[in-house]
């Protein structure tokens, strides 16, 4: 048997995504008005941000710029999630419409071709709010730039798409039991990232040990915003930033579990 | 009447049949709750004392009250009679006796009803059980806040419907439709309340029909209106609830001379 090579392998999906994204540019006016939707997604999570430093000074123990900063990198990494694996919130709607046995037919895993079943370019206006954001606070805020600060950065925004992508995962496999359950998931996955935007010192104890352990994303932007502005927090030490990776790799531990039990317990829409 | 009343007990029961769904939609708006309570609460303390308003019980009662409201007021919109209206369907919607816009909105207020009881309230007192909250305080803020949420859900109808009528123009209502939404989510006092908001946003909100889809009743119920002041709360919502649903009845007869549907 031929060797096959890597490059070949992921061919299909490169194939895919290419379709996918010449699909969407083809309605440009449609998509000029999703693009400028999720632009306003993210510029009225901002204002929330906005409006509470305009009553306050200091919340949670970061001020204006320092909580940008935790917003812009939970965003960045929400964003660039939604955007590659987002839409594996429709398999609920797959799954009644029983089109899920399609996909289970053809030569590719099932979670493969669902994450490449969509790319959602669209999102990339909330991206492009969440990139400014972070270049005005990392313009303005007071750091030591060295080249662990740039690899910090790299890595938790990696690291936190990775953790965002393990939820959705999570949640769709949960999906295969919930159907008219599906917003439950939403608790984590949403609710996940409103949580990954905040000073995690807002939360009282339980909360943020379940934001940390749990469902980690604590990880996400705080602890590495906090570990790039060396500020003081007895419960996030700097060097916890540093591992962010391995709190991607639980979630994405139980994210591989739960889809693995989703999958094996459906049973096919019959006929 | 009679008519729309069994309007409403059939939109009830139609939505009564997903329990799961109701549960779900409880658990997203408690964790919902959970969060906003945290960072309110936090803000007030930097703060020190109340902010526009709203002491820390208030706070709290705002944030349960806006999540259990949050599924009985239609904020998100809805899409069913654009659709209608795309595939033609609409048509069957006009030759009923009864005027569609009060047949949706006599459905939407059994949704309303349903989500209220078993999405909303147990949301509600699961925030009054674990955080100190404010209730309202008097009998007068019970009565007037129930008829404040009665016109909270009909105001966000007739604002929806307007939208989605605004199909038999447009091809794609979608890009409306979102900025609805965004500009709705933000201005009505789900995220933040209204008073906190800096002068110039507090200005636009207050002219802007949104507030009165869910500020107002929280405010009344939370105790931070009340006297003479429920008065010109509930005024404003009944001056929005008559004028959209007037402008509603106008867009419906102009589209309904617009409309074409092929076949027999």
């Amino acid at each position: 048997m031929a060797e096959v090579t890597l490059s070949q392998r992921l061919r299909p999906y490169r194939v895919l995504l290419a379709s996918r994204a010449r699909a969407q540019m083809q309605y440009r006016a449609s998509f000029v008005t999703d693009i400028l939707g999720t632009v306003g997604v993210g510029l009225a999570e901002f204002a929330e941000v906005w409006v509470i430093f305009h009553n306050v000074d200091v919340l949670g123990g970061l001020d204006f710029t320092a909580a940008l900063l935790v917003f812009a990198l939970s965003n960045l990494a929400f964003s660039l999630a939604d955007m590659f694996v987002g839409h594996l919130d429709q398999l609920p709607r797959y799954i009644r419409a029983g089109q899920v046995d399609a996909f289970y037919v053809r030569p590719l895993p099932l979670l493969a071709q669902l994450m490449t079943s969509d790319l959602s370019l669209r999102r990339v206006g909330r991206l492009s709010v969440a990139l400014v954001a972070l270049t005005v606070a990392l313009t303005t805020a007071d750091i030591t730039w060295s080249a662990e600060t740039v690899a910090l950065i790299v890595l938790s925004v990696v690291s936190g798409t990775a953790i965002f992508s393990a939820l959705f995962t999570a949640a769709g496999g949960l999906q295969f039991f919930l159907v008219d359950g599906a917003e439950f998931t939403n608790a984590f996955t949403y609710g996940g990232s409103y949580a990954a935007q905040q000073s995690q010192q807002v939360f009282p104890d339980p909360l943020r040990i379940f934001w940390t352990f749990v469902v980690p994303t604590a990880f996400v932007a705080y602890i590495p915003a906090v570990a790039i502005l060396d500020i003081e927090d007895p419960l996030a030490p700097t060097w916890l930033a540093w591992l962010t990776p391995l709190a991607a790799l639980l979630a994405w531990g139980i994210a591989a579990a739960c889809w693995r039990l989703g999958t094996r317990h459906y049973q096919g829409a019959g006929g | 009447m009679k008519t729309f009343w069994l309007l409403v007990r059939a939109g009830f029961r139609r939505h009564s049949t997903y329990r799961l769904a109701l549960l779900a939609g409880m658990t997203t708006n408690s964790v919902f709750g959970f969060i906003r309570a945290s960072i309110l609460l936090a803000a007030l303390a930097s703060a020190g004392t109340a902010i526009g308003g709203y002491d820390a019980p208030t706070t709290i009662a705002f944030v349960w009250w806006g999540q259990a409201l949050l599924g009985t007021v239609n904020l998100w919109g809805f899409a069913e009679v654009k659709d209608r209206v795309r595939t033609g369907d609409i048509a069957v919607d006009f030759l009923r006796p009864v005027n569609p816009q009060m047949a949706y909105l006599a459905g939407d207020l059994g949704r309303a009803g349903i989500n209220l009881v078993g999405r909303g309230l147990p949301a509600l007192l699961l925030g009054a059980l674990l955080f100190d909250m404010a209730w309202p305080p008097s009998a007068v803020s019970w009565a007037s806040g129930a008829v404040s949420v009665l016109l909270a859900v009909v105001v966000a109808f007739a604002g929806n419907f307007v939208i989605n009528l605004l199909a038999f123009w447009l091809v794609e209502i979608r890009g409306i439709t979102l900025l609805w939404m965004i500009t709705g989510g933000l201005l009505c006092g789900l995220y933040l309340p209204v008073p906190w908001f800096p002068d110039w946003l507090r200005t636009i909100a207050n002219w802007s029909p949104f507030p009165s889809m869910l500020q107002n009743p929280i405010d009344i119920l939370a105790g931070r209106v009340v006297g003479v002041d429920i008065v010109s709360a509930v005024g404003v919502q009944v001056f929005w609830a008559a004028s959209l649903l007037v402008l509603g009845q106008v867009v419906l007869r102009a589209g309904r001379r617009r409309l074409e549907v092929q076949g027999g």
